[in-house]
């Protein structure tokens, strides 16, 4: 069984590394992309189990995302 | 007083740490953050540096070390913790403090010397100081900008949290904030490094006041 978790900022939480990208787009000629908010992506492979989703959830919870300034968003996948 | 100085791998200013200690006074023990207990300390230091490297954030991988769970405990029992930048970091992704410290704003790694303001004398941290002196302490840090919700920083405020703010806000932190006591005041977290200016040879002597007045 497989686990994809998005981590990604808070709705407020300063991005200076989104806004460098964005900036770097520009300068790339890139054009239309209004806006840029970095986040990471977990790939987990995890035992078969009942509770796996829970697993993840408290994987997250206590250390893949920080609370304060981030949120998560699982998938998994059989 | 006894210190301990926690050391991580990647901590890099925990031998900075005991010399400043120990030129206060203080009798100086050496942690390791695989030991699964502390000696009996008045003080714990959680160092600057990089542990784990950063990887995932900075801090994150150092606040599940087993003599993390141990440092809470002494923090609990009213036990006096400082951390200063990486150290921190890692208190506040404990959750001994409360906040985060994101990116600087201007994405720039920070070493430089930096003034800041003394926002409160009504600690033993700061008892060398009284509140509005200004000192100089230098920072060296790429993730600085102090991060917390309106209401938390709203609490800050209201009770006196705040220990240090830059005088010229170098890195985006919301309310000019250096450096933050937990509610009961036996913890400080601190960007800025006491520990490289205790000797006119080091540039300053502020630090070496700070970890004077912490001995009385």
């Amino acid at each position: 069984m497989k686990a994809k978790v998005h981590v990604t900022l808070k709705n407020g939480v300063l991005d200076p590394q989104g806004q460098a990208i964005l900036k770097a787009l520009a300068n790339n000629n890139i054009k239309g992309i209004n806006s840029v908010r970095q986040g990471k992506f977990f790939e987990l492979e995890l035992d078969n189990k009942a509770d796996a989703e829970a697993q993840v959830e408290e994987a997250c919870r206590k250390l893949l995302a920080n609370s304060v300034i981030e949120n998560y968003d699982i998938e998994l996948i059989a | 007083m006894k210190a301990g100085v926690v050391v991580f791998p990647g901590s890099n200013c925990d031998r900075d740490m005991k010399v400043a200690l120990e030129a206060a006074g203080a009798d100086v023990s050496m942690v390791w953050h695989k030991d699964t207990k502390l000696p009996k300390l008045d003080l714990v230091v959680l160092p600057g540096g990089f542990s784990y490297g950063d990887y995932l954030r900075c801090g994150a991988l150092s606040a599940h070390s087993p003599i993390v769970a141990e440092v809470k405990k002494h923090a609990e029992n009213g036990g006096y913790v400082l951390g200063v930048c990486n150290g921190f970091q890692v208190l506040t992704e404990t959750g001994l403090l409360p906040g985060a410290l994101l990116r600087n704003r201007n994405l720039h790694f920070i070493c430089k010397s930096q003034s800041l303001q003394v926002a409160n004398d009504n600690n033993k941290f700061t008892a060398a100081f009284q509140k509005g002196d200004v000192v100089n302490f230098p920072i060296a840090h790429h993730d600085g900008n102090y991060f917390a919700g309106e209401d938390v920083l709203k609490e800050l405020e209201d009770n006196q949290q705040i220990a240090f703010r830059y005088v010229e806000n170098p890195n985006g932190s919301a309310n000019d904030i250096a450096g933050i006591y937990n509610k009961g005041g036996n913890i400080l977290g601190m960007m800025p490094h006491p520990e490289r200016v205790i000797s006119d040879l080091l540039g300053g002597v502020d630090g070496k006041r700070f970890f004077e007045g912490l001995m009385k």
